[in-house]
């Protein structure tokens, strides 16, 4: 076996060390070593997007990044949205809007739309469905998923003056 | 799927990765942004016993202008090649091209470099490049050497890009004012490569072509420059029948491999029929 390396990264704001092989990869340092099972493992080939985690402030496929890549790195997953009891914005939006069947692409989705709504706050349906491309849904759900980041986008812009 | 064992390691210079590179020579990858070389090695295709990430490296980052040409750090993601003010205003073919490469969350990572020097044909970024006459700094310990892009692109992932040397910046010729260019691109679905692409850039003088540039994507071994379709419209007025021929000599040069994106004759005439439409495009954009 390899020599393991330490690495240190922000989780959800919460610092964590780990010791890694330089070959484990980053959704399996999540799911298995520190319990975030919210990352989904959909396809391992980097297609589907449930694996989908927040690092640096870009959305990623965590199928697809190495775990030692990550040193110092800022990730955010779906268990770090909740705050204080209170749902986010976009869980709330995905609960309102029916923007989930099986469940098993909404971490992905929702992570990944948090970084959409970060980088275009009021994206219009033809938006979100071009930057929402990378997260596939096997139900089909992706009407009721559009909506869901629309309502969200609606609850975070500034009320109006 | 988990990779074979390896070492990894993240220099912080490009003379430290060139360092390693020297010291582990066959036995180490160049890791970029990892959108091909890590599926290759999940799947055990690619097996290094050294990785070296080149995501360290702030040098190899980065937009800027610099007498008449574009330099861009290999290292630069599609996604900041998106949204790049500088490449919007004086580059669009780049930024169209990036935001049809693959998907979101892998245009945050995959790189204009990573995409160039893996020497895919399914690739965007070689077609685009030979469409731009855009060339390629390749750094070795003993220095550094510029090469045009025409010509790099040696045979099925075989590039001019030596052992021992890493791709740092690629350089583009600031398109003269006027140029219309497009990047038109099949695929089945998002995240897939091209079936066929086409990449044209053009200058009009009235209604006559003044130069013209035209690149194909996954329809060879490599990229391919038209470089017969291109003579055959400078000089000439861009009509239904100067386009149609250009799209036949496009065609004549095609050597696609069939796979489950088609057959080797739909493949042929998809280049010709996307070579169609990126000529009336750019047209369009010319002015």
């Amino acid at each position: 076996m390899a020599k393991k390396q330490a690495v240190s990264f922000r989780l959800n704001g919460r610092e964590v060390d780990v010791a890694v092989e330089p070959r484990e990869l980053l959704i399996h340092t999540l799911r298995d070593r520190l319990q975030h099972t919210g990352p989904h493992i959909g396809c391992e080939t980097s297609h589907c997007g449930a694996c989908t985690v927040d690092l640096d402030r870009m959305s990623v496929k965590s199928c697809t990044v190495l775990t030692v890549q990550c040193e110092g790195a800022e990730v955010l997953t779906i268990e770090g949205f909740e705050q204080g009891g209170a749902l986010h914005a976009l869980q709330e939006a995905f609960t309102e809007e029916h923007g989930l069947q099986c469940g098993f692409c909404t971490p992905g989705m929702i992570t990944r739309a948090y970084r959409l709504l970060q980088e275009i706050p009021n994206p219009s349906e033809e938006e979100i469905r071009y930057w929402m491309s990378g997260n596939l849904c096997r139900c089909t759900g992706y009407q009721n998923i559009v909506k869901a980041v629309q309502h969200a986008a609606k609850k975070l812009s500034p009320t109006p003056a | 799927m988990i990779p074979r064992e390896f070492e990894y390691h993240a220099p912080t210079s490009i003379p430290d990765a060139l360092g390693l590179l020297e010291q582990f020579g066959d036995e180490a990858k160049l890791l970029a942004g990892g959108h091909s070389l890590l599926p290759m090695m999940k799947l055990r295709f690619a097996q290094p016993g050294h990785l070296i990430d080149l995501g360290k490296i702030p040098e190899l980052k980065g937009i800027r202008e610099d007498g008449g040409d574009l330099r861009i750090g290999a290292m630069t993601t599609e996604n900041e090649l998106i949204w790049s003010p500088l490449l919007q205003q004086k580059c669009p073919l780049l930024v169209e091209g990036a935001r049809l490469v693959s998907d979101p969350q892998v245009r945050y990572k995959g790189t204009l470099g990573g995409d160039i020097s893996h020497g895919d044909p399914a690739n965007d970024h070689p077609a685009i490049m030979l469409a731009l006459r855009a060339s390629f700094v390749l750094r070795s310990p003993s220095g550094e050497r510029v090469v045009p892009a025409d010509g790099f692109f040696v045979g099925t992932y075989d590039t001019l890009l030596a052992p021992g040397e890493i791709m740092t910046e690629i350089r583009i010729p600031v398109p003269a004012a006027g140029t219309g260019s497009c990047y038109a691109k099949l695929k089945r679905k998002v995240g897939d490569f091209a079936t066929a692409a086409a990449a044209v850039t053009l200058r009009m003088e009235g209604e006559t072509v003044h130069e013209v540039a035209i690149a194909l994507t996954n329809v060879g071994p490599t990229a391919l420059k038209a470089a017969a379709a291109e003579a055959s419209l400078r000089g000439k007025a861009l009509t239904d029948a100067s386009i149609a021929e250009a799209a036949r000599l496009v065609m004549s040069i095609c050597d696609p491999v069939a796979d489950q994106r088609g057959d080797v004759e739909y493949k042929i005439a998809m280049a010709g029929e996307m070579t169609q439409r990126a000529l009336r495009t750019a047209r369009s954009r010319a002015h």
